[in-house]
């Protein structure tokens, strides 16, 4: 019997959070607390230039700072070649990792890295880095995604030819790539529509806003073996970038986690890491160094900004016949724009016969874009939901009738291949279409508007251990960062296997070299994973503890039931034995056999996908331009809520950041191709004052490749705002707004422009 | 035998632009390895930063992953979340 076909005790409850009391206590220790004895301050120089050659870098009188004790540039790197970029099975192309984290040749952005110095005070550290002589031939600069696909652009990396595109180009251009989805014959499709809409859109790059600078303490002995603390998305990932970053055997370094203050998919990867170690290394001192938030602004990854044109051909009843997106993301210094993901999921949530989604992944004179949320879905959505409610307008539909219509469901075979099996987003649109929301009077100013998304969801490499504690409590391990509540849900499933009070379980996120290997946190795909892992392990420790009864009762294996936490003779037959908890079992584990434990390792595949709609309601101040939203509400298939707070906090947080894309939040950058709001200033994320209660309304269609039925819930709920706000600001105002962020200035001006 | 679903772009380049290809194999390498037999290079392509779906279920690193004999195939870039 699949475990989501039973009633259950702790899976849905509301439990006491493992990480609460810590965290609102202040005692929960995060990247920036950990010290160590003769600790040194490492900080970064980094470059005031968008895009130049570095000609030379003196640090002689940086080395003379009385208490610095070691500078690295990207002389100290190994370089990593493009043909030894790629490791193992999976990205990231460490030829141009390697050159992010310190500039080799050219600096590609305002705030490249280019050297780095530990010192016994910031002071020392501070004045060495203003000695440190970087001469620089500026070259020209591209900061704008279509700018940058001009033939007359000033070109980042002269090798760069664009992939995907038939016959090969003989010029290096700055779109490093070309991809196509497609099904149907996309110009049939059109040919039969009754109505045609076709419109641009563009979005601006966006921070994920983790509150937690990167921060970390590297500490490497005499013999080369290092010990790392940081907080990031993945302890396992900065091991092994660490490791093929800097030519080093991966047994050597060895990777604590700290508690994270957020990661959004920007802890995904390594800044500071490999310089701390290479600091460490030279100096022979344990070096923290800790980013400000103007570090993380210029120095890390947003995700892309972009510019896209889409087309949606429908009949008169609604019926989409044709669908086509052309989508060029910007990738920033490097490649890798999540242009493949837009491109996949823009009309996933629909049953179109004939799609075609284009997209390019361009480079600009920007920090390298990171993973964010569901990389790349929100941008797509924003551009396809956005022409979906003009569409409907010109049909006379409502909305979400619209999206009822064309649904996708199980059955449906997608543009970018293969044809779901059980999903929920039909079920999202009856939940919108039949919540008080959806039929609540609106204002003066005020507007409505509804958007969905879709996201793939991942598992990966997992490894989780269940332990029987002598006293009968149960520590369960696992090695992927808790960023959303996983330690929670793990305890849940692990209590509810072994039928034991959550109270008696405590949930540990072991070091690299205490547990096996661990995809990062991200993907929404840890309490899917990790939880099939501890469901695994927990049904193997059952097997044990069943077997030992059996031992001490002399009987057959077979003839014990473990239920409640305890064996019991499975009927009349087995005999007359009194039941044996599992504390009475733990105190007997020397006799009976030794410790019980279980510990599980796979590569969980097939994640059930999430879908979402959201309903937004808006109030425009045609005098200010100022946008406030007045109510939202969110409708997410979960699969199986394990711990519904938690799931309610990925949506509302996920709502919130998506409110600030579609609102506030952008890089500003000077003719000179400097950053002019690197910080929470200026640089405008939404505050509790910007927002409603966000109702989640959670909606269980059971995942069934999981025990519990879970799906990953933390990336869908950024999908829809941007377009859900923007259909709101159509409706309150009559007006389209087609470039995010939707700020005052800009609704202002469009207001003007109406006349 | 297995219908292997390929991206227009891709078949064009390998397999004259034949989208639709059944394959007679019991796992996601065996498979491949028919793929590569009969058009050579498709199945280093496929292997390249893909994942595998599997009558809808995606699956990634997957080569010893079984496959039906009605099975529905189709290739597409890795995902990774955030």
């Amino acid at each position: 019997m699949a475990e989501a076909d039973k009633e259950f005790k702790w899976v849905g409850t509301r439990t006491i959070r493992p990480d609460g009391v810590d965290k609102v206590t202040g005692h929960a220790t995060f990247g920036a607390d950990f010290t160590l004895p003769g600790m040194l301050v490492g900080k970064i120089l980094r470059s005031p230039h968008a895009h130049a050659r570095i000609v030379s870098i003196d640090t002689t009188k940086a080395e003379a700072v009385p208490g610095v004790k070691s500078i690295v540039t990207s002389a100290d790197f190994p370089e990593i070649t493009k043909d030894n970029a790629i490791k193992g099975e999976s990205p990231p192309n460490f030829h141009e990792l390697s050159q992010n984290l310190m500039a080799r040749d050219k600096v590609f952005y305002d705030g490249h890295a280019v050297a780095a110095v530990a010192a016994t005070t910031r002071a020392a550290a501070d004045e060495a880095l203003a000695l440190i002589v970087v001469q620089y031939e500026i070259l020209p600069h591209v900061i704008d995604v279509d700018d940058a696909m001009k033939p007359d652009a000033p070109v980042l990396h002269d090798d760069m030819i664009t992939a995907g595109i038939d016959p090969r180009p003989e010029k290096p251009s700055n779109v490093a790539k070309r991809i196509r989805f497609s099904k149907g014959d996309i110009n049939e499709g059109f040919a039969a529509a009754d109505v045609v809409v076709e419109k641009n859109f563009t979005t601006q790059p966006v921070h994920q806003g983790y509150i937690e600078p990167h921060a970390v303490v590297a500490n490497v002995a005499k013999d080369g073996q290092a010990t790392i603390w940081c907080s990031s998305q993945g302890h396992f990932m900065v091991r092994q970038y660490c490791a093929h970053v800097l030519g080093r055997q991966i047994a050597d370094i060895r990777v604590t986690p700290a508690e994270i203050g957020g990661g959004f998919g920007g802890k995904t990867t390594v800044y500071l890491e490999p310089v701390a170690f290479l600091l460490s290394e030279k100096s022979g001192r344990p070096v923290k160094m800790s980013m400000t938030r103007e570090d993380v602004f210029r120095g890390t990854g947003p995700t892309s900004g972009s510019s896209m044109t889409i087309k949606i051909g429908a009949k008169k009843d609604g019926r989409i016949v044709a669908a086509s997106a052309e989508l060029k993301f910007q990738a920033g210094a490097f490649p890798g724009a999540p242009i493949q993901p837009g491109c996949m999921c823009c009309f996933a949530p629909y049953d179109i016969d004939n799609v075609e989604s284009v997209g390019y992944d361009v480079v600009t004179n920007r920090p390298k874009a990171v993973a964010y949320r569901a990389p790349g879905a929100p941008i797509s959505a924003y551009a396809v939901e956005s022409t979906l409610d003009i569409l409907a307008r010109k049909l006379g539909m409502d909305p979400l009738a619209l999206r009822e219509l064309n649904a996708a469901g199980q059955g449906t075979r997608t543009a970018h291949g293969p044809t779901f099996g059980v999903v929920g987003y039909k079920e999202t649109l009856k939940a919108a279409t039949n919540h008080p929301h959806y039929k609540a009077p609106l204002g003066p100013n005020q507007g409505r508007g509804v958007a969905s998304g879709f996201w793939f969801n991942v598992g990966g490499e997992s490894t989780a251990s269940v332990s029987i504690n002598e006293d009968g409590t149960v520590t369960v391990t696992s090695g992927a960062p808790d960023i959303g509540g996983s330690r929670a849900s793990l305890v849940i499933m692990a209590a509810e296997i072994l039928g034991v009070h959550v109270n008696k379980v405590r949930a540990v996120i072991a070091d690299t070299s205490s547990i096996g290997f661990n995809r990062h946190t991200g993907g929404s795909r840890v309490t899917f994973a990790l939880g099939m892992m501890v469901t695994e392990a927990a049904r193997d420790v059952i097997q044990q503890l069943r077997e030992r009864a059996a031992r001490i009762w002399d009987i057959d294996v077979e003839a014990v039931d473990w239920e409640d936490g305890e064996a019991r003779p499975a009927g009349a037959n087995a005999g007359d034995f009194p039941p044996l908890t599992l504390h009475d079992l733990a105190s007997k584990t020397g006799a009976g056999g030794g410790p019980i434990n279980a510990r599980k390792s796979k590569n969980v595949q097939a994640p059930g996908p999430a879908f979402a709609t959201h309903i937004c309601d808006v109030e425009v101040d045609p005098e200010t331009g100022k946008v406030t939203i007045l109510r939202y509400t969110a409708f997410q298939d979960v699969g199986r809520a394990i711990h519904p707070s938690y799931v309610e906090g990925q949506i509302q947080g996920g709502v919130a950041q998506g409110v600030g894309w579609a609102l506030n939040e952008e890089y500003i950058y000077g003719e000179d191709g400097r950053l002019q709001n690197p910080g929470f200033l200026d640089y405008r994320i939404p505050v509790a004052s910007d927002l409603p209660m966000i109702e989640a309304v959670m909606i269980e269609v059971p995942n069934p490749t999981h025990p519990f039925g879970v799906r990953g819930v933390g990336e869908v709920p950024i999908v829809p705002p941007m377009a859900a706000v923007a259909n709101a600001v159509e409706d309150a105002i009559g007006l389209r707004m087609t470039d995010l962020p939707m700020s005052p200035p800009r609704i202002l001006d469009a207001i003007g422009r109406k006349g | 035998m297995a219908e292997v679903l390929l991206y227009r772009d891709i078949a064009k380049q390998f397999t004259g632009g034949q989208e639709k290809i059944h394959v007679d194999a019991k796992d996601v390498r065996a498979l491949l390895r028919a793929l590569d037999a009969d058009f050579p290079g498709l199945g280093k392509v496929l292997q390249t930063d893909m994942a595998v779906a599997i009558d809808g279920q995606i699956y990634h690193d997957a080569l010893l992953e079984p496959i039906g004999t009605d099975s529905e195939i189709c290739f597409l870039p890795a995902i990774e979340g955030g």
